[in-house]
């Protein structure tokens, strides 16, 4: 029993058992409100199971960031809370956060350090006695053993994100945040840094993460959770969110402008755009036809010709706006 | 209790100071060594006594005092500032550390290096004059709580302090007002009787007072009085910044 902490407040928060079946994170109502006023969370809702990948995707100032560090202590929720393989994070944080590593979006790091100096720091910061042979290993890893003497601010920026890494994983956490890992990365290191992912999924650590790509979060997450304006606005599969979100456009550029759909090409999903001057054709990519072959031989039947012609992935904010709009209509029908 | 982090970050900031060592022990000899020879030599030879202490004696504790007031408030203050500073602070707050843990690795480490400075000048003072200590024991505690003392003042500085400046201007607006005001160089009883009354309500009189009482056996003002300030002083100070940690002003947002 920790001091301070009553006979009758154990009893009665029935400590949940740390067994395969508790969540590695279960967050429930967590929100945020800066001293600015902005409302950074909305009482998010959030389970990750064990050994699960997460990734949540969303643009610019949607509370990514706001929500892995009220998590982890960096920042203080407003409300709501969050348990960490059965810990909560607040009330019961020593336990909690020895079992979260975090590698925050910034790269924050001791100019002057050595690279093997500020890795053992961190284990130590988290209350585990010291294992050379461990450190050595998660440095060999990273590829960081050769510049274990090196002086952090000698290494470059990828490096030092590997740094970061390394000392989030010094502890041997259970529960993994990266935010933004592949932020300013090359294509080697973003690659390495998707087999490490795995790596750790094989051992059983969970981990959450968030970034701006679909294409990072389709490669690596389980699952995904789409994050606009502080509210989780939808989380799924990441199969049955890719099904979604594979929609591509098809604009036409017409010789001559057409005042109305033709009745011939009806069975086509198509909008008139730019005063008649545009045929725009939305399809899913996804689908075993795209009908796009058959769409341009009816035009051609009809004799409608165009000039030019471009096809258009939507863009993951072009998501956003959709989704966002779905969610409201969903709630007030 | 989290014994492995609390002496991890005590190492941190030993190594911090380490790298700093000679510079930060020549500073304060330097300026000791000036302040007794116009002080000692060129003022003293004129001033002779203050309550039958040779005066050369009589500044020691307030010399003492005033370069560990300085160093405190300058490396405790630094040592959390330049965390925040940098942003590395995140993995402070993100580990399995508590507040009071936290305080007593960075004041910790901090008043070492002003017990080590207190001492370094006490040392150097012997080249300059003959000095006797009343109460050796007595003086080496009062050394360490006061070191104690003022790291938690300057932690709570470096806490609150939002730019280089502030971090800078406080010891320049606190620290040298005070000690010069506070009888570090003279006895309060040499002042008229309003300023006598004044200078009471400035909390470094106590300590320089008790200070001065360990090595000569006599003070300003009572022992209890200056025991009683210190503690006062001290338990305002930790209170204030377990404050800070508890509710994370200006550490968390
Ligand atoms: N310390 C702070 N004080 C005030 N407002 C903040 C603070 N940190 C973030 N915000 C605001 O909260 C909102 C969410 O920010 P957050 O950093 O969580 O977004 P994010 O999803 O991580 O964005 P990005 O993809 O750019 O990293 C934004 O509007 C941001 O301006
Ligand atoms: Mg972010």
């Amino acid at each position: 029993m920790r001091p301070g902490q009553s006979l009758c407040s154990i009893v009665m928060t029935q400590p949940a058992p740390d067994t395969p079946a508790t969540p590695a994170l279960a967050i429930s109502g967590l929100a945020k409100t800066y001293a600015s006023g902005v409302v950074a969370l909305h009482a998010v809702d959030l389970t990750v199971a064990r050994g699960e990948i997460f990734a949540l995707l969303g643009p610019n100032g949607a509370g990514k960031t706001t929500l892995i560090n009220a998590v982890c202590g960096i920042v203080t929720p407003s409300g709501g809370s969050a348990h960490a393989l059965g810990h909560d994070t607040r009330t019961d944080y020593r336990s909690a956060r020895r079992l979260i590593g975090l590698v925050p979006q910034e790269l924050h790091t001791d100019a002057f350090e050595t690279v093997l100096a500020t890795v053992s720091f961190s284990r130590k910061l988290f209350g585990r006695s010291r294992d050379d042979a461990f450190i050595e290993k998660l440095l060999r890893d990273l590829t960081l053993w050769d510049k274990r003497d090196a002086k952090i601010m000698e290494l470059s920026g990828g490096m030092k994100r590997r740094v970061m890494i390394a000392k989030a994983l010094s502890h041997e956490p259970e529960l993994l945040f990266l935010d933004e890992p592949t932020a300013g990365v090359d294509v080697d290191l973003r690659r390495d840094m998707w087999e490490m992912v795995r790596g750790l999924r094989e051992r059983g650590v969970t981990i959450v993460l968030t970034t701006h790509y679909i294409e990072e979060a389709e490669e690596m997450a389980d699952r995904v959770g789409v994050i606009a304006k502080g509210r989780l606005i939808i989380v799924e599969e990441t199969r049955t969110l890719m099904k979604k979100l594979g929609r591509k456009t098809l604009t036409l550029n017409l010789a001559q402008p057409l005042g109305a759909i033709p009745e011939a090409l009806a069975n086509w999903n198509l909008a008139l755009a730019g005063d008649g001057h545009e045929l725009v054709y939305e399809f899913d990519t996804q689908a075993e036809a795209t009908g796009v072959p058959s769409l341009l031989r009816a035009m051609s039947d009809l004799d409608i010709g165009f000039k030019d012609l471009n096809t258009k992935q939507s863009s993951l904010e072009d998501i956003f706006v959709d989704l966002v709009h779905e969610s409201a209509a969903e709630k007030h029908p | 209790m989290n014994l492995l982090g609390v002496w991890a970050i005590y190492r941190f900031e030993m190594a911090r100071f380490g790298r700093t060592f000679w510079t930060s022990l020549v500073v304060p000899v330097i300026t000791t060594s000036l302040y007794f020879i116009v002080f000692g030599s060129a003022i003293g030879s004129r001033m002779t006594e203050i309550g039958g202490v040779p005066y050369g004696a009589f500044i020691v504790p307030g010399l003492i005092l005033l370069s560990m007031f300085t160093e405190s408030i300058g490396n405790a203050s630094f040592g959390i500032y330049m965390p925040k500073w940098a942003g590395t602070i995140y993995e402070i707050l993100s580990a399995p550390i508590s507040p009071l843990e936290t305080v007593i690795a960075y004041v910790g480490a901090a008043a070492t290096k002003s017990v080590i400075v207190g001492l370094v000048i006490f040392a150097t003072a012997h080249l300059f004059v003959d000095l006797p200590v009343a109460h050796p024991f007595a003086m080496f505690a009062f050394l360490i709580l006061m070191a104690v003392t003022f790291c938690l003042f300057g932690f709570l500085i470096g806490i609150w302090a939002q730019s280089f400046e502030q971090l800078q201007v406080i010891p320049l607006l606190v620290v040298y007002p005070l000690t010069f005001l506070g009888g570090a160089f003279y006895s309060i009883k040499m002042l008229p009787p309003l300023w006598q009354t004044v200078t009471l309500f400035n909390p470094v009189v106590y300590l320089i007072s008790g200070f001065r009482w360990t090595f000569f056996g006599k003070g300003d003002v009572t022992m209890a009085a200056s025991i009683g300030a210190l503690a006062l002083f001290l338990g305002l100070c930790l209170a204030i910044v377990i404050w800070m940690f508890r509710t994370g002003y200006r550490l968390k947002s």
